[in-house]
């Protein structure tokens, strides 16, 4: 059986350092960081002070109090990036088959702050249990696409996929392959979370996985820097509609990139450790290539998982060296949640965004917040640091691995008939 | 209107984003006010907390309207 190709054909973005992909691609390019002290509760006995927010984003623009007030913010962005890229994408809602159309939607964690909030509020109660009834419905991981589908009554398969920071590369690879085999014509699909909360800062602190460089927040996503700390939580939704190639020619749509290929490995070691000698990273950037036909010296950009933590940066890097060998060196890499910070479950698909706007506009965005070289970091690596780079870019691979040894990679190309 | 009238009225209008000029006693939740059924069990445990007071289930079932609400809680402060 013939695959059928994949392309993208719209975008959606809400970031910590832009609320639209325009503005997102234009801080990527600029170098900025969304990095600030936190607004969201009192983190004065937390021991990170600071994480990549939204900023400026007020529900009550995008939904009306009752609808707004049963979403976990989770949700909202999810609702709020797929909108503008179905949008963007230019379908007419009422000229296709939805039942043809699914959602399938990355979330690590989902609903944690509306989670943290009601166990807070029966924990300080009198042991009665009084529960809102849209708790559970709030929380869950996969409710972010059930109200996608809800909101434009697209029939396909729906459903999250959960592999923490690796959730929203899995969601869009999920999507390529159903797409592929004709279950489709169209799946949105991307990212989001919501984690900036107390919870979240709280068991992330504990795991010592987070920069605590509260005097610098704005330079604590340093990926690849000898003195890097640690990840800074991020939040916020990616959103792009995978289409079925003669479905989008048919009705004459913009075509961003072909969607050609993903990865999936396990490390199968450690619960939040990556494998010391890179051994599921090796193999997903392998199984990348092989699903989508290609050779290491296709590959011209790389946008790693690049977390800013002391191992899994080095390790990654290793990896890529193994992979691609000598091409390594010609490979524009870049980490842009030295910019972003991380947002976990959305991380894959805001990453995607950034590596198909490369290949759309021929610039690689930078690592920023890069001071002070690493020795154990091959020096003849690209790393695209502190300023964007120009750069024809055919092919570009994204990497992402979450917790729980999971690893998922995308490849995309520039469009070609 | 009452004081337990005014206050289950502000309830109705906070969780349901309604008008305040549709919460008329006549008004039922799921017909007239677009509440549906999680915001009904909702509504029941606001009237709950803010009254301090306690609805069985089968009887939180006999609470469709508006007027309704305000006669069960006027009743269970009696």
């Amino acid at each position: 059986m013939e695959l059928k190709r994949v392309v993208v054909t719209g975008l959606g973005a809400l970031t910590p350092i832009g609320n639209n992909v325009e503005a997102y691609w234009n801080a990527l390019i600029a170098g900025k960081s969304g990095s600030a002290p936190i607004t969201y509760f009192d983190a004065e006995k937390f021991k990170t002070k600071f994480a990549c927010e939204l900023k400026n984003f007020d529900a009550l623009d995008f939904f009306d109090r009752k609808e707004a007030r049963k979403l976990d913010r989770f949700a909202q962005y999810a609702i709020v990036a797929s909108d503008e890229a179905i949008k963007d994408s230019g379908i007419e809602l009422n000229g296709i088959d939805k039942h043809r159309v699914g959602v399938i939607w990355g979330a690590g964690i989902g609903g944690l702050e509306t989670f943290q909030d009601e166990v807070i509020n029966f924990a300080t109660g009198d042991g009665t249990p009084r529960f809102n009834p849209f708790f559970i419905p709030k929380m869950i991981a996969d409710i972010a696409p059930g109200n996608i589908s809800i909101r434009h009554g697209f029939m396909g398969p729906n459903y999250t996929t959960v592999s923490a920071c690796a959730s929203a590369a899995n969601a869009m690879f999920d999507a390529l392959n159903y797409i592929r085999l004709g279950y489709g014509d169209i799946i949105v699909s991307g990212g989001s979370e919501a984690a900036v909360t107390k919870a979240g800062m709280g068991g992330f602190n504990a795991m010592h996985a987070l920069s605590t460089r509260n005097e610098s927040p704005e330079t604590a996503s340093r990926p690849f820097d000898a003195t890097r700390d640690g990840f800074v939580l991020g939040e916020g939704a990616g959103a792009l509609i995978l289409e079925e190639y003669e479905h989008a020619k048919a009705r004459g749509a913009k075509i961003y990139a072909e969607f050609v290929g993903g990865g999936l490995s396990s490390d199968a070691y450690h619960m939040t450790a990556p494998h010391p000698d890179g051994i599921g990273v090796i193999a997903v950037m392998k199984n990348c290539l092989q699903n989508a036909k290609m050779v290491p010296e296709d590959v011209d950009a790389i946008n790693t998982h690049g977390t800013s933590t002391p191992l899994g940066d080095v390790a990654e890097l290793k990896a890529i060296s193994q992979v691609f060998g000598a091409h390594a060196k010609n490979i524009n890499i870049n980490s842009t949640k030295s910019m972003t910070g991380h947002l976990l479950g959305a991380a894959g698909a805001i990453e995607a965004i950034s590596s198909i706007l490369s290949i759309t506009h021929g610039i690689v965005p930078p690592t920023i917040n890069h001071e002070n070289p690493d020795s154990n970091i091959d020096p003849a690596l690209n790393l695209t640091l502190n300023k964007a780079q120009k750069r024809d870019v055919n092919v570009v691979m994204s990497n992402t691995f979450g917790f729980g040894g999971h690893n998922a990679c995308v490849l995309f190309k520039k469009f070609d008939e | 209107m009452s004081d337990i009238a005014s206050r289950v009225k502000a309830i109705i209008v906070d969780k349901l984003g309604v008008d305040e000029n549709e919460v008329v006693n006549e008004a039922s939740f799921t017909n007239d006010l677009g509440a549906d059924s999680l915001d009904t069990v909702e509504l029941i445990m606001e009237f709950e907390k803010e009254f301090d007071i306690q609805i069985p289930d089968d009887q939180a079932e006999n609470i469709a309207t508006v007027g309704q609400a305000i006669s069960y809680i006027e009743n269970a402060k009696g």
